[in-house]
């Protein structure tokens, strides 16, 4: 209601909101300085687990942190081209 | 018991000095044996904010470097005869100093002492891991600006990571009637988003800059509003339980009576 009223009236969101929505979304991506080196090693070992029980397209895969508003995701788009039939992992 | 604090920023200009000042003289004031070390190293202004600038003769280099036994290079406060500072140097930097250096002075103190607060540098460097080797709790100051408290984050990052659990927070210079009209974050807004405990929000007051003019912290006079502020953290770390001063925000009866100019 607030918005809607400041609309009308032409007035500007209060500064310190602003503020306070510019650090949460800045401090999301300090915190989460990864180096590209332990991606690399992250999404390396990821696949290991994964080919124990899938046949995956290394070079279709992609992986990366995604922010959504105040969390941050993992988010990896791995194609599997053959699943493996035998007791895969076990063995 | 005695405890080891530091206080520190991440940036500069936030008042960490000031606020080493007052706490150590506002807890000299209720009674406690207190020295204050300063850790910045070739910009030491502690001295000056305490009025003791006159007195130095010895600092923590000769005192870590072993030319002096600690209480040489004390100083102690003129009025308050609890009150101690252990100044640096100001020709050196802050290599003269290492981490084990500090923390075995600090072991040494706390025979004596019953709080030791640590004024540590600006910056994340070697001169900020030496302050905050030795200290229990770490006060993070910060200001109601974004630049100040993205780095009061990272900073808390950094204590984190060199294990330091104990960390509370001292809002400083806030300027209520920006509070109230939404332009400026307040404490609750900076609370939420460093997720720490805060101890004390102190306003911006002139009497900061008069009484520094002086070299007598503000905590002394009874009617700064900052003062005022000060004895109230001092009280909470004294496990007090004080209320936090309020300056509430424009409510929207408040606000649309503005818009309105009635």
């Amino acid at each position: 209601m607030m918005e809607a009223l400041m609309k009308i009236f032409g007035k500007k969101e209060p500064s310190g909101k602003v503020a306070r929505n510019r650090l949460k979304v800045v401090l999301v991506h300090d915190r989460i300085n990864i180096s590209p080196e332990i991606m690399e090693n992250m999404r390396n070992d990821i696949v290991k687990v994964i080919s124990k029980y899938v046949d995956i397209d290394m070079n279709a895969m992609e992986m990366s942190l995604a922010n959504d508003d105040d969390s941050v995701a993992l988010v990896a788009n791995i194609p599997v081209s053959r699943m493996k039939h035998d007791k895969g992992g076990l063995k | 018991m005695s405890e080891i604090y530091v206080i520190t920023s991440g940036k500069g200009g936030v008042g960490k000095t000031t606020t080493t000042a007052n706490l150590g003289m506002g807890l000299a004031m209720r009674g406690k044996k207190v020295v204050l070390v300063d850790t910045d190293t070739g910009l030491r202004n502690l001295d000056l904010l305490l009025g003791l600038e006159n007195r130095i003769m010895y600092d923590l280099i000769d005192v870590t470097e072993g030319r002096v036994p600690y209480k040489k290079a004390l100083v102690r406060h003129k009025k308050y005869e609890n009150l101690f500072l252990l100044p640096t140097s100001q020709v050196k930097d802050k290599n003269a100093v290492n981490p084990e250096q500090l923390v075995k002075l600090c072991e040494e103190l706390r025979q004596e002492f019953d709080y030791i607060l640590i004024d540590c540098p600006a910056g994340i460097e070697q001169g900020f891991k030496t302050a905050i080797a030795a200290a229990d709790v770490a006060i993070v100051v910060t200001m109601p600006e974004i630049s100040a408290v993205r780095d009061a984050d990272k900073i808390i990052g950094e204590l984190g990571r060199a294990d330091k659990e104990n960390i509370k927070l001292i809002v400083n210079r806030i300027r209520p009637q920006m509070v109230q009209s939404g332009d400026m974050l307040d404490m609750d807004d900076i609370n939420d988003i460093l997720s720490l405990e805060c101890i004390g929000q102190v306003p911006d007051d002139e009497m900061v800059v008069t009484s520094t003019n002086r070299g007598e912290p503000c905590v002394a006079l009874s009617g700064s509003q900052a003062g005022q502020a000060y004895r109230n953290i001092v009280g909470r770390i004294l496990g007090e339980p004080i209320p936090f001063m309020t300056f509430q925000k424009e409510g929207i009866l408040a606000r649309l009576k503005r818009i309105f100019s009635l």
